[in-house]
């Protein structure tokens, strides 16, 4: 591994981002934009709103980077540029770390942002600390990163890439707790969500926002974590030398 | 060229019995080739005769399912090959949203060439006055050029390039032909695939294939000689049709 090769991929890959300034503001205004949404739609309801506001900000930077990071990575694997990497002295975890650290300065950005407007603009409630919301949401854009650089692989095309996101990321959302409690879910449905990584991340959002810091929110924290070095090292199983 | 003895020692590329199966198919069956050094070889043959394949085997990226490749003294794909080996695929593999530098940049400093090489190969591909252009914007001959300079950055030793010429106009495709041959005057060795019989009549030696088999091998005066031919054409036909 060289230091070296990893931050001057992750300098490219920012590069290529800032060649499309109208995707980075879609990265930065759409979560904002779809808080106020929410914030209205909850008008008369501000305690639902304050209860999913908080952990929302942390998830939107999931999102987002599993969808940019499979197309980033399709993009590489299609066009050459991945099978030129793969034949020159590059460590596949430069590659890895290389875009991580893109992604994670990206997601802390966005997360940045959406918090400031949600928690300064929005008067979303919050008991704990931004900053550790922010944290999470770094944690939750190298979730994101690293689940989308696996999936991938297991894509041909842009259309079925970006179909992974209804089909990978949707049921996280939907049985993490955001919606309902989990407990109030069917069992069999609690027992799903225990091993969705989402999940943890909502939880620790969750105690987070609610400044309810405890022995369970770093469990929540390392299982995130524990996630996205699973995800990262599925990813670079994908990434072959030689191909048939 | 040298004695026979230092041939067999300092070959750039020797492949003994190579088999490659892609999706079922046979694409190489029992493929044996010695690619001398400081020379530029044509690989010579019909689409679908396996020249990207053998390419491929060559550089290393290629999963063969038989057979001994040996590339400058090593096993194909090895990791200290990969400073000493630079492949150039047909379709141009550089990133199309970033400019012709900063495409350079990035894999200059994977490959830990030195910052003044970048300079260096611009002018060697003759891509001076478009750095600054973003490559999805550059024309098809310019970017396969933009292509090869990222080949040229690490001063490979063995050059693999799958038709380079494609989409060039004459007078570049003269000085790019130029290069070839200074490169092989310094030393590197080059393995060079085409359809055109106008670069198969530049090359120093020259390959033929059909049908994942080599059916020729010698240089284009020997080919012309042994099939009796004026036209390299005539002598590819006529080769083909014998085998």
């Amino acid at each position: 591994m060289s230091p070296t090769a990893t931050l001057s991929t992750t300098a490219r890959v920012l590069t290529q981002l800032r060649r499309d300034p109208r995707t980075l503001a879609l990265v930065l205004i759409v979560p904002p934009a779809l808080l106020a949404l929410f914030k209205y739609v909850f008008d008369r309801h501000p305690m639902t709103f304050d209860r999913i506001g908080g952990p929302l900000v942390g998830l939107f930077p999931f999102i987002l980077m599993f969808l940019l990071t499979s197309i980033a990575m399709l993009r590489e694997r299609t066009t050459g540029t991945l099978e030129r990497l793969m034949s020159l002295p590059l460590a596949k975890l430069d590659l890895l770390a290389g875009y991580g650290l893109a992604f994670a300065a990206v997601g802390a950005v966005q997360a940045t942002v959406t918090g400031g407007v949600a928690f300064g603009l929005l008067d979303l409630g919050a008991d704990g600390p931004v900053w550790g919301v922010v944290l999470i949401a770094v944690a939750n854009a190298l979730l994101g990163m690293a689940l989308g650089l696996f999936l991938s692989a297991f894509a041909t095309s842009e259309f079925q890439a970006i179909q992974f996101m209804p089909a990978v990321v949707f049921p996280q959302l939907i049985v993490c707790g955001l919606l309902v409690p989990r407990e109030e879910m069917p069992r069999a449905l609690e027992v799903v969500a225990a091993f969705l990584p989402l999940t943890y991340a909502y939880d620790a959002l969750a105690k987070v926002t609610a400044d309810d810091v405890d022995g369970r929110l770093w469990l929540d924290v390392a299982v995130v974590g524990g996630a996205i070095l699973l995800a990262l090292v599925l990813g670079a199983t994908t990434l072959r030398r030689r191909t048939a | 060229m040298n004695s026979a003895t230092a041939e067999l020692s300092d070959a750039a590329v020797e492949l003994d019995d190579l088999h490659v199966r892609r999706g079922g198919k046979s694409i190489l069956s029992g493929v044996s080739l010695r690619v001398p050094p400081g020379r530029v070889t044509g690989l010579l043959g019909p689409s679908g005769s396996g020249k990207t394949t053998l390419m491929r085997a060559i550089v290393g990226v290629q999963i063969v399912e038989r057979g001994r490749v040996t590339v400058l003294g090593e096993p194909a794909g090895t990791p200290a090959l990969r400073r000493r080996v630079a492949y150039v695929t047909q379709s141009p593999s550089v990133y199309g949203d970033l400019t012709v530098a900063e495409n350079l940049r990035y894999f200059a400093r994977i490959l830990g060439a030195q910052p003044g090489r970048i300079a260096e190969v611009v002018e060697l591909v003759g891509l001076a006055g478009q750095t600054l252009q973003v490559t999805r914007t550059l024309s098809g001959g310019e970017l396969s050029r933009t292509s090869l300079a990222v080949a040229l950055l690490g001063e490979p030793e063995l050059l693999v390039l799958d038709e380079p010429t494609v989409d060039v106009d004459p007078i570049l495709r003269r000085e790019l032909w130029q290069t070839f041959y200074d490169l092989a005057e310094s030393g590197a060795s080059l393995l060079v695939s085409t359809h055109v019989m106008d670069d198969a009549r530049r090359c120093h030696e020259l390959v033929l294939m059909r049908s994942g088999l080599i059916i020729a091998t010698g240089s284009p005066g020997e080919l012309l000689e042994g099939t009796d031919t004026d036209e390299l054409e005539d002598a590819f036909v006529a080769l083909a049709g014998a085998s």
